[in-house]
């Protein structure tokens, strides 16, 4: 059986890389793909600590994620698509109406 | 006994509807319908005040109607009613202010005919009506300040009425703020009544309960309330030191100066100063002051009155020695004969200043007497009606001001103030002989008209003419009422001689004299207006250029005179300069420029210049904020890391 800290380790890496790829890269769509890896990081540490203690919560919360992020993903995919079709970019850096 | 008499309400009620309707409709509705409201009102209001006042006759001596209208101020033991109250005194002068008031709008509506703001001119006559009715029926000092108030704004309504003009505008406001410094003295005496008699108990601004109290102000304070209220009664009455807005009241419509001016609103510091009669008793120092006052204003406008050029300013400053005579005769204790001089100054000055109106509407607004003359055959019912007034203002007898004017010198004389009844009789001399003066260069002599106005004379048309008859008949019998078998002989008053007087008596409390009059005292102020008389005839009829040799020779006094002894430009170095300095330099620049406006503008600097520096933060770059929120997440992680459960 593999240990809990195990896979709590790997489920902060894989968390820590999604941070790092939403705070430097500047392609929303890598950004994007780095929130994905945040939300699975944060589905992984659910599932083990839900299997460690015996519990069905935890893979419940998982599918409620999963479900959020689908939604997510479609609504923003479609705020990334009309994004390159007005402004013909997809780099965060150019997408700064919203500022003083 | 007192009676109740709800109809007094009748007497405001009607004015009131004046003002509402001429405000409001009164342009629209068109100058023949406000030429009926206006004075209609006012005639309503003399015909319910004509039945309370012969109500009142009829009953016992002392007696008075009451109508309490509804309670005002209730705070705790101090309450306050609106109440009306008529007795003897405030029987006079209500019959005084609609009687003469009702032929002055009469007399407007003809001097007025020309003037596009019809309306607005009655709708303030009517609030000065209103208020001025309000203040001689009130009942209690705080009722008698709302009214007191209410005729000092309508008087500077009405003075700026031009107010296109610029310094008809400054003379307006120049007399609302030296009022103002009178009208303080007048808070300050109600605040420390209320005081005093709070000290004991009782709780009253009632004149009758403040009577009856008289007993617990004790001498101290009687004083300071006698001299603060005598402050508030110089503001309103034209008398040292607050006397200088009267003569420049005088650009206000002619009318105006008539009913506001001369016959009732100044005459209202008598008034009030009879009205409290019992606390003046009690502070026989005040009274001296009061005296004093009156009779060195008497003779102080009167000189100034001997070569004033112009027809209104010498009316002017003759008003404001015949209220000098009327605080002579109230300082003197003999608070009736001031308010007979009251009654009978506001027929023969109503009718002067009404005449002299007369004489403005026919030459096209002249008011100097050196470009009048000779006008007696063209202007013959002015002529005659002022000669009238003018033989009663001179205090020559059967005419009303000799038995009025003759009652206050003798009061004073009678009161032991010689020194001051030698003023009175000094300024009677002058009075006769300005106002002879006026008389003799106005309608005698050659005309001096300018040749273009001098073939558009024309008399006054009836709506003017009719209130100067009426008037001048007042000004000869007025002074009757005093006579032992005069109009008031009918009456329940016993006795021979001063009808009037004693009618008033058990209003305002009885005259003892500490002096007996002799022949020379009694006869003195008649030789004297006579000796005014035959010299104004020598100086301006036998030998016309006497006067201006005799202004040449005595340049110096002359000047002196026709520039009122300067106190205008003394009181503006010494007054009104340093108060605008001290306004302008530290109450505007460094108060409300400075200090005011810098607090205000600073709080906003302060956040516009913040938020141009924290604004940099809001780059719109998502992954910025992102950032930010990263390090906020492991900042509460670690403080529960290390701070929560490490501890």
């Amino acid at each position: 059986m593999i240990p809990l800290s195990y896979m709590m380790s790997l489920s902060a890496i894989i968390f820590a890389i999604g941070v790092a790829g939403v705070i430097i890269r500047r392609n929303i769509l890598v950004m994007y793909m780095s929130i994905e890896l945040m939300l699975n990081a944060v589905n992984l540490a659910f599932i083990a600590i839900g299997s460690r203690l015996g519990s069905m919560d935890g893979q419940v919360i998982v599918f409620f994620v999963m479900t959020v992020a689908a939604a997510e993903s479609a609504v923003g995919l479609g705020i990334i698509i009309s994004s390159f079709r007005n402004r013909d970019t997809v780099h965060a850096d150019d997408l700064t109406l919203m500022r003083w | 006994m007192t009676v109740q008499f709800p109809a007094l309400a009748l007497i405001l009620l009607f004015p009131l509807i004046g003002v509402v309707f001429n405000m409001f409709f009164g342009f629209r509705s068109g100058r023949g319908v406000v030429n009926v409201v206006g004075p209609g009102v006012m005639f309503a209001a003399f015909a319910v005040a004509t039945w309370a006042f012969l109500t009142l006759l009829k009953l016992p001596p002392g007696s008075a109607l009451a109508a309490p209208l509804w309670g005002w101020i209730e705070g705790g033991p101090f309450h306050v009613e609106f109440g009306l109250r008529v007795d003897a005194l405030s029987g006079v002068m209500v019959m005084i202010v609609t009687g003469v008031g009702s032929l002055i709008f009469l007399y407007s509506v003809g001097y007025m005919a020309e003037d596009e703001d019809f309306a607005r001119f009655f709708t303030y006559m009517n609030l000065f009506a209103l208020s001025m009715l309000i203040l001689i029926l009130a009942d209690n000092l705080l009722m008698m300040f709302v009214g007191w108030e209410g005729v000092g704004l309508c008087s500077y309504l009405l003075i700026a009425f031009w107010y296109t003009n610029p310094q008809f505008a400054y003379n307006g406001r120049k007399a609302f703020v030296v009022n103002r410094i009178g009208d303080a003295g007048f808070l300050l005496a109600m605040f420390t009544t209320v005081a005093t008699l709070g000290a004991h108990g009782v709780w009253t601004l009632n004149f009758v309960e403040l009577h009856n109290n008289a007993a617990l102000f004790g001498g101290a304070a009687a004083t300071a309330i006698g001299v603060l209220m005598f402050i508030g009664a110089t503001g309103k009455s034209a008398q040292i030191p607050l006397y200088v807005w009267l003569p420049d009241a005088m650009v206000g419509p002619t009318p105006v100066s008539a009913l506001i001016h001369a016959a009732t609103m100044v005459t209202a510091g008598v008034y009030m100063i009879a009205r409290l009669g019992f606390l003046f008793t009690m502070a026989p120092s005040v009274l001296d002051l009061v005296a004093t006052v009156g009779a060195v204003t008497a003779l102080f406008a009167a000189t100034i009155a001997l070569v004033q050029p112009d027809i209104k300013k010498v009316l002017a400053y003759s008003t404001i020695s015949q209220l000098g005579y009327m605080f002579l005769g109230v300082g003197s204790g003999a608070y009736a004969s001031g308010i007979f001089h009251v009654m009978t100054h506001a027929f023969f000055k109503g009718l002067l200043f009404l005449c002299a109106g007369a004489v403005m509407h026919a030459l096209g607004g002249e008011q100097d007497m050196n470009k009048m003359g000779g006008l007696r055959r063209k202007l013959p019912i002015t002529f005659a009606t002022m000669f009238i007034a003018t033989l009663a203002i001179a205090a020559i007898p059967p005419f009303s001001g000799y038995f009025s004017k003759d009652l206050i010198l003798e009061a004073a004389y009678e009161s032991g103030h010689t020194g001051l009844w030698i003023l009175g009789v000094i300024t009677a001399g002058l009075t006769s002989f300005y106002m002879f003066r006026l008389i003799f260069m106005t309608f005698f002599g050659d005309s001096r008209v300018d040749s273009e106005k001098e073939h558009h004379i024309h008399e006054s048309p009836a709506v003017m003419a009719i209130p100067l008859i009426v008037l001048a008949i007042l000004a000869t019998v007025g002074g009757w009422v005093n006579l032992s078998h005069g109009w008031l002989s009918f009456l329940h008053i016993r006795g021979t001689g001063n009808a009037f007087v004693r009618f008033l008596t058990p209003a305002v409390g009885t005259f003892k004299p500490i002096v007996e009059a002799n022949l020379a005292s009694t006869s003195m102020p008649l030789i004297a207006s006579i000796v005014g008389i035959v010299l104004a005839y020598v100086l301006y009829i036998r030998l016309p250029g006497l006067p201006f040799l005799l202004a040449w020779r005595l340049k110096g006094p002359y000047d002196l005179l026709l520039n009122k002894y300067y106190i205008d430009q003394v009181y503006n170095v010494v007054v009104t300069r340093p108060l605008f300095w001290v306004s302008y330099y530290v109450l505007d620049r460094a108060v409300d420029s400075y200090m005011i406006d810098g607090t205000a503008e600073g709080a906003g600097l302060a956040v516009l210049t913040s938020g141009q520096v924290a604004r940099r933060a809001e780059t719109g770059n998502v992954q910025h904020y992102a950032f930010v929120y990263l390090l906020g997440a492991l900042g509460i992680v670690a403080y529960y890391l290390f701070l929560v459960t490490g501890r």
